[in-house]
């Protein structure tokens, strides 16, 4: 016959075979894996442990994984080691091992198979590399998501005489840019306007459609400052892409502060927005609806709803894009909710806008699922009578 | 209460065998270093676990919130260093220092034999950098189903040595590059120092230089195989750790 010869076979097999003692000590081996490694017999007979043919990384990882494992489970396949070859080259190889045991079920020795895995490697090198591209890739798409988002919100948000100031911006995904938007800017020596809102979808047109209306707004407040007629300019901007792919509409609240002897005057317009909350300083919770505005640039001739009610010492006004009310603090839980809000505002009141949006933000950290942008501003007056030395 | 540490590479289910036999003489506290096991990974700090002496500060740190006295801590490998280090720290809050296999210096120099040389740590460092296959797709476990014995697949696969591949390559660093020897002479609480008759990561002469250093230390050699004796010699570790916790109550 071709094959009668065991130990030829054993000898000359296309894999290296290793027969060791239970401490590791080598007991026998084939002359295939002696080439591989450029030993002789007796270089290694008796003299080398198994864990001395590794390199430094393998014979760490043999001790506390390989050889545990393969004590409690009698048997451990196909393990990614690298050998190290008598020149100091290394040899990335498959191992698997079996300990032999006697009629009693004593363990006698492990015998173990080594295949060379050079093509595997550098195959999985391959993949590994193209991982690695890809991370790289995600990261600086994320980055310039990120980055694209900052460039829709101010860098910092002034503060009006007598008032602080806070807003916060979360994004729901790193991969997707949002949509909400908002600005605190002076419109002459004494008025400033605001404005908070939130544009449909996600993505690049949602963004366009973001910095159009934040601009529009500014620009539209600057030569009138009536907030409705404002609101009816970027109604007739994003209108007219009304037949576009790209067409978006928006919902948001745009607001005017005029100082009085007390405070502040504030006129709302608002299209199709979430009420904004007033606390007050007596520690109660109004909410400001704009009831009966429609969405921004979705209709010919929307309806803007205006109010007009003071900001007196120590009261905070709240706006907040809708991702908040749609928060839910686990899976098939209850939306948040504008009941809730409500109820969770009344526990701050009376606040700071600072303190409102920071309490704000860790109960969003609270929620499981945050689906949406969330888009958080607040303007607050400070307590007490204003200065005489102030105009 | 005896406070188990593992090692570089590992977790707390590296005590698995020995924790019931320590358990019946007294509280066994268990935990995993930041970035292994189920460890909470946002706790890792570059700074903080750039040393051993953040490692060492963790434990003193759990020491302090659990209000534990009378600690006698067991450092597997790295951890044993990371024990020397606490002891010298808060040496009131110990009643003694296990040192599992331990190395406080993994390199060869002049006049000391660590194992390795210089060469050997920046190959083993260069292969987890290059997501050496062995510890790569984030060292999971490698371990396959036994058929025959199907309870230990499941007890192994739960949780084996779990690692975050960020931190456990930074955690290598630090502890393959580290040199604490000069903190053993420091060391005043009783000491024992237990390791295995042969060990490819700490060998015999490694243990016998940590044992010198450290005045009145004992020295156990246990007739096991490998650097994890509480794995494969899990009944003499623990009776070596019993008899020492005995001694100190």
């Amino acid at each position: 016959m071709l094959e009668d010869n065991i130990d030829d076979l054993y000898d000359g097999s296309p894999c290296g075979n290793v027969s060791t003692l239970l401490d590791g000590t080598i007991a026998k081996i084939n002359a295939t894996l002696l080439g591989w490694l450029g030993y002789t017999r007796e270089d290694v007979i008796g003299r080398k442990r198994f864990s001395d043919l590794l390199t430094v990384g393998g014979r760490l990882y043999h001790e506390t994984h390989f050889a545990p494992t393969l004590q409690m489970q009698g048997e451990i396949n196909g393990v990614a080691l690298e050998l190290r070859r008598a020149d100091g080259s290394r040899l990335p190889v498959l191992v698997t091992s079996v300990v032999k045991t006697g009629s009693d079920g004593q363990p006698l020795l492990i015998r173990t198979t080594v295949f060379d895995a050079r093509e595997r490697r550098a195959y999985e090198n391959e993949l590994l590399h193209a991982r690695q591209e890809a991370d790289a890739e995600r990261e600086r798409l994320r980055g310039l998501i990120a980055g694209l988002q900052h460039s829709l919100l101010p860098d910092t948000l002034p503060a009006p005489p007598r008032t602080q100031t806070s807003a916060y911006y979360h994004m729901a995904s790193a991969d997707r840019i949002g949509g909400d938007f908002y600005d605190l800017y002076p419109l002459d020596a004494s008025r400033w306007g605001f404005f908070l809102g939130d544009v449909c979808g996600k993505g690049l047109a949602a963004a366009a459609t973001t910095a159009a209306a934040r601009h529009t707004l500014r620009t539209a407040t600057a030569y009138d400052p009536d907030p409705a007629a404002a609101l009816a300019h970027l109604n007739t901007v994003l209108y007219q892409d009304h037949r576009s792919r790209s067409h978006r509409h928006c919902t948001v609240i745009l607001g005017i502060l005029t100082p009085t002897p007390t405070g502040y005057s504030i006129t709302l317009a608002g299209g199709g927005h979430p009420a904004p909350m007033l606390l007050r300083a007596d520690g109660t919770v109004e909410p400001r609806p704009t009831t009966g505005g429609t969405i921004i640039g979705g209709l010919r001739t929307p309806r803007i709803a205006t109010r007009t009610f003071p900001l007196e010492p120590g009261d905070t006004l709240i706006l907040y894009s809708d991702g908040l009310l749609e928060a839910r603090s686990g899976l098939g839980a209850e939306q948040f909710g504008e009941e809730s809000l409500q109820e969770f505002l009344a526990r701050l009141a009376p606040t700071t806008a600072p303190a409102a949006v920071s309490a704000l933000t860790e109960l969003l950290a609270t929620f499981q699922r945050l689906d949406d942008d969330v888009a958080l501003m607040a303007v607050s007056l400070d307590a007490g009578p204003p200065a005489h030395t102030r105009a | 209460m005896v406070m188990l540490a593992h090692g570089f590479g590992c977790d707390q289910n590296m005590w698995r065998h020995i924790t019931a036999t320590l358990g019946e003489q007294s509280r066994v506290l268990l935990f995993d270093h930041v970035g292994a096991g189920r460890s909470d990974v946002t706790a890792w700090d570059s700074d903080r676990h750039a040393t051993l002496d953040g490692y060492a500060r963790d434990v003193l740190e759990i020491c302090r919130d659990l209000d534990l006295r009378d600690v006698i801590f067991v450092g597997h490998s790295v951890s044993a260093m990371i024990g020397v280090l606490a002891v010298n720290e808060q040496p009131d809050r110990f009643a003694g220092l296990v040192l599992l296999t331990p190395s406080p210096c993994y390199i060869d120099e002049e006049g000391y034999r660590g194992g390795f040389t210089r060469d050997d740590i920046d190959e083993l460092l260069d292969s987890l950098d290059s997501n050496y296959l062995g510890w790569s797709a984030s060292m999971a476990p490698m371990i396959m189903g036994n058929p025959d014995r199907p309870e230990l697949g499941e007890e192994l696969t739960a949780s084996f040595c779990r690692a975050d591949p960020t931190i456990a390559k930074a955690f290598a660093r630090v502890t393959f590059l580290s040199d604490h020897r000069a903190d053993l002479a420091r060391v005043r609480v009783p000491t024992l120092v237990i390791q295995s008759a042969i060990d490819a990561i700490a060998p015999p002469e490694v243990g016998a230089y940590v044992n010198d250093q450290i005045t009145g230390s004992r020295l156990v050699t246990l007739d096991a195989t490998g650097h994890c004796p509480q794995l494969s010699a899990p009944q003499a570790t623990a009776q070596a750790i019993a008899a020492f916790v005995a001694e100190r109550r």
